[in-house]
């Protein structure tokens, strides 16, 4: 029998301000434990909530940017449920009436053909503390630095096929509110992490089959492993005469596999009632147009004008968009060279690409700046080098000796495009080498790159390579 | 006549004066709360040394000229209130260990304006309760007749204000926890529009509903101290940003022409035939002022009480969560596991009755059960307060009584929750509507005191403070004192 498999993605996404969603408290990573939860936070009696109203500006954002609706008026709902690291007993979420409806984006599926994936609700609510177990004996801390971050659950539809398609839709997030500034996506850090609901039935039929929640995927490879293994397992355990049972499951990705968690029966009630301590949230129509017109350049349409604009290969133009730092730069870059847009894609996908991954920088620590790469590729366009020097003065720039025509003149790296000074190598080698020459007479072609690796040779690689190839032709042929 | 008998204005007056200075307005207090507490138990906590170096740094500040709105006048707070640095309990074992690192806005506010804050007042545990008997510090009496309940939850308070601990009290309010005690021991009590006070540091019972408010012995105190409490506080979202009225300025005011409704339903059966007269009485003096009394129709007030003892339990629930044992209050000793811990924390450190309505709230929020109880009592609610909306196009104010009984014995009705939560019917809608209401003293049935209630619309508390207080310049049951703390 075959299976289909159906897919849903509840995506976490930290908002990247600075002070929590109700409380004051700063929201930066990694400070001591408890060094950075107020009294709201610690759920003190008497305190209350404040909603940050920076919140709502960037939970609008995004609605705009997939397309969504942006709730005139969405209430905040109390989620209750006993935990240590809960300090008030309930979570403070959106239930019935999210910020966020109605959305939609765009991956590109198996076939290359651009496929829709529907995005349920966006709804903001705050994180929960961490419980610590490791290091301490027969008892359990507790962290509240992170009670009270700022969240944005997205809900996908259950449009997703594959778990190729799942990374697609979680990669188009993850760039999306990165473009917007409204978080810094950081999976290790788990400012960006995800839910997947998985399930199968066999091609054709119309309901879907039971699905599993696996819980808390904080990196692209686990949720592709995750999903890949819940897909098998559940298509094994319906092939053995076996039915899958709602359930929620971790992933351990030591093992490779996922484990239940907690089954349907098990699940809290979580008694959802609309927080009396906070009143509704209420945008006005003029507010979010406000927002609209502020809205960046975002990831399709910035990739669709590298195309028509630069004239940039698409695929190209998707790696160059993936993030907006790596746009920035090549935009800059191609903004101040007279070469070719293409040319530049190539160094900043390759080159620059490859430097930055061996040093483990981001871009915007790049130790070229996209103006000096343009100073480079300036030189290779108008023959001052050769684009296999090039690589070698990209390096010595990389390395801190200066711009390219710093390293250029430095190393006297500057190509020979004197034509006599080209033939008079050329005469050399071809005296140097009688017996060649008359086999390349007697018809063997190929020679041809022999006579140009002995001209490169003597010019240390200088000579234009295009006139060497013309010269020697016309010297050989005559 | 002692110190104890003046009530704030007369004490502003005083230390205006210089017939006696802050110190010895407090030092005679705390005497008298030393010599007469043990009788009614109105106090969990005495702050006698932290109240005398307020009052020398208020007689100091009015020496240099710098006079608040209340300086060197002495309160007491609700122990539901937090005070840095002193024992907030709520009334609970719960939180008998618990001292607040931080002062809420009203006690901020007070001591800002100057005020001495004497000590902090007993009252039903987490506020849940109309007779001071659910405390974990044991019930207060009545100073009426000891052997009377004062009302609840703000029984404290009530009762201190009426025996003369102290010209005035905070107190709070959630289905009328502030005019019932009031009503119940001869003192006035007021309790502001929904939003008017902020509740940070409040320790909420029903955040929907909670309101802070005072318990005083006149109106013109009353409107005194709602003048320094009331006003925007950006740390409540759901405070209002509403400008404050002089409240003491428009005390004065003539109530010629006020029209005042009367609720037929408030005078049917289950009310006490002495308690309606004396009620009907009050209304004829405030009709001899210049007001006018038409009948108002408020067809669905009945369903007030069984509303709130579905919306408030419902929110007492949630809010009650934060009381695990993990970051403060009880935590129960030798525990299993984290589950033990919870159960056992909660189970020694909660009382009875709010069990019951955790119980009651958690049942009432469950799924399958959400819409049959708490959605419908929230529709409902909102037609209670329509009723009144429809009600203040055409009156003022609404008056009634405030409570069905004078004060009933302590330990009758503990036992009957049903007949308890009764107690609370004329109070309750302005806490589903959101509406200021107050009780003012309006004479005696069997010797024990009884109060008129007059509800107002939205952020009209002047109108009721102003009614108030006409009233009070027609008769003097808000000066009556009782005979054992005269």
């Amino acid at each position: 029998m075959s299976w289909e498999v159906v897919i849903g993605l509840e995506i976490h996404a930290q908002l990247a301000t600075r002070s929590k969603i109700f409380s004051g408290a700063s929201t930066a990573y990694g400070a001591e434990p408890n060094t950075q939860a107020c009294l709201v936070d610690l759920g003190y009696p008497g305190m209350l909530p404040v909603l940050n109203k920076e919140v709502v500006h960037m939970a609008a954002m995004f609605g705009l940017a997939v397309n969504a609706t942006v709730a005139p008026r969405s209430v905040f709902a109390r989620k209750n449920y006993f935990y240590p690291d809960l300090p008030k007993g309930y979570q403070i979420s959106q239930y019935e009436l999210p910020i966020v409806e109605h959305g939609e984006l765009f991956i590109t599926d198996a076939d290359g053909n651009e496929k829709r994936i529907g995005i349920t609700r966006a709804h903001l609510e705050e994180d929960a503390g961490k419980s610590i177990h490791e290091g301490l004996d027969k008892s359990s801390g507790i962290d509240l630095n992170r009670a009270g971050t700022p969240l944005l659950e997205i809900v996908s539809e259950p449009d997703i096929r594959s778990a190729k398609e799942a990374i697609a839709y979680m990669r188009k997030i993850h760039t999306i509110v990165r473009y917007l500034g409204i978080s810094d996506g950081n999976m290790q850090e788990g400012s960006f992490r995800c839910d997947a609901n998985v399930s199968v039935r066999p091609t054709g039929q119309e309901e879907f089959g039971t699905r599993a929640e696996i819980k808390n995927l904080n990196s692209f490879r686990f949720v592709e492993k995750a999903i890949n293994f819940e897909i098998e397992r559940q298509i094994d355990l319906i092939e053995d005469g076996g039915e899958v049972v709602q359930e929620t499951r971790l992933y351990d990705s030591d093992k490779d596999e996922t484990r239940s968690m907690r089954s349907k029966e098990e699940a809290n009630d979580y008694r959802y009632f609309p927080d009396p301590d906070l009143l509704p949230v209420e945008i006005a129509a003029d507010y979010i147009e406000s927002i609209r017109a502020e809205l960046p350049e975002l990831p399709d349409a910035k990739q669709q004008r590298f195309v028509d604009e630069y004239d940039v290969k698409k695929d190209d133009a998707a790696i160059l968009t993936t993030s907006r730092p790596v746009a920035d730069y090549f935009e800059a870059a191609a903004k101040s060279t007279e070469a070719n847009a293409q040319t530049v894609a190539n160094w900043v996908v390759g080159d620059l690409s490859g430097a930055l991954n061996k040093d483990g920088l981001d871009i915007g620590d790049s130790k070229v700046s996209a103006e000096e790469l343009a100073g480079l590729l300036t030189r290779i366009h108008d023959n001052t080098i050769s684009g296999k020097i090039a690589k070698q003065v990209f390096e010595a720039m990389w390395a801190g000796e200066g711009s390219a025509d710093e390293v250029i003149e430095a190393k006297g790296l500057k190509q020979i495009t004197d034509s006599s000074a080209i033939e008079a190598v050329v005469d050399k080698v071809i005296e140097a080498n009688p017996g060649q020459v008359a086999e390349y007479k007697a018809g063997k072609d190929k020679l041809i790159g022999f006579f140009v690796g002995q001209v490169m040779k003597e010019t240390k690689g200088q000579a234009n390579p295009g006139q060497v190839n013309q010269i020697l032709k016309s010297k050989l042929s005559s | 006549m002692g110190l104890h008998t003046k009530t704030m204005s007369e004490l502003a007056a005083g230390l205006g004066s210089g017939d006696f200075t802050s110190v010895e307005v407090t030092q005679a207090l705390l005497d008298r709360i030393a010599g007469h507490d043990a009788k009614l138990n109105a106090l969990i906590t005495v702050t006698a040394e932290a109240a005398l170096t307020a009052a020398a740094q208020a007689d100091a500040d009015r020496a240099a000229g710098n006079i608040g709105a209340l300086n060197g006048l002495p309160i007491i707070h609700k122990d539901i209130f937090c005070t840095r640095g002193v024992k907030t309990s709520c009334g609970s074992k719960m939180l008998d260990n618990f001292v607040s690192p931080y002062d809420a806005t009203v006690v901020e506010r007070m001591a800002a304006a100057g005020a001495v804050v004497l000590g902090k007042a007993n009252m039903d545990e987490f506020a849940m309760g109309s007779s001071n008997e659910t405390s974990f510090y044991g019930p207060v009496h009545n100073p009426w007749d000891l052997e009377c309940s004062p009302g609840g939850s703000s029984g404290g308070s009530a009762a201190a204000v009426a025996a003369r601990f102290a010209p005035a009290a905070t107190a709070t309010d959630t289905g009328g926890s502030i005019r019932q005690p009031a009503a119940l021991t001869g003192t006035l009590g007021i309790k502001p529009t929904y939003g008017r006070v902020s509740r940070y540091g409040m320790i909420a019972f029903a955040s929907s509903l909670d309101q802070a408010g005072v318990i005083t012995r006149s109106a013109e105190d009353a409107a005194r101290l709602l003048g320094v409490m009331a006003g925007f506080d950006e740390r409540d979202s759901t405070c209002l940003d509403e400008p404050v009225p002089d409240y003491v300025g428009e005390l004065g005011n003539s109530i010629k022409g006020l029209k005042v409704g009367i609720v037929r339903q408030h005078f049917d059966e289950g009310l006490d035939a002495d308690c309606g007269m004396k009620v009907k009485e009050a209304i004829a003096v405030i009709e001899s002022l210049g007001a006018t009394a038409v009948e108002v129709d408020m067809p669905n007030i009945d369903y007030s009480v069984p509303t709130y003892y579905v919306v408030a339990p419902a929110e007492c629930s949630s809010n009650l969560s934060r009381f695990d044992g993990v970051r403060f209050g009880h935590r129960a000793e030798n525990v299993e596991d984290l589950f033990d811990l919870y159960c056992r924390s909660r189970g020694e450190g909660f009382g009875d009755e709010v069990k019951r309505r955790i119980m009651t709230g958690t049942y009432v929020l469950s799924a399958g059960y959400y819409d049959a109880y708490y959605l419908k009592a929230q529709q409902v609610r909102h037609l209670i307060a329509d009723d009144f909306k429809r009600a203040f196009e055409e009156v003022d104010v609404i008056a009634g009584p405030t409570t069905p009984t004078p004060a009933f014995r302590l330990g009758d009705k503990v036992d009957d929750p049903i007949t308890m939560y009764l107690n609370d019917i004329y109070t309750i809608g302005a806490n589903l509507g959101g509406f200021p209401a107050l009780s003012v003293p309006c004479g005696f049935v069997n010797d024990m005191p009884v109060g008129l209630h007059l509800v107002g619309h939205h952020f009209d508390e002047s109108a009721l403070l102003r009614c108030a207080h006409a009233y009070e310049q027609a008769t003097d049951w808000h000066t009556a004192c009782p005979e054992d703390f005269k």
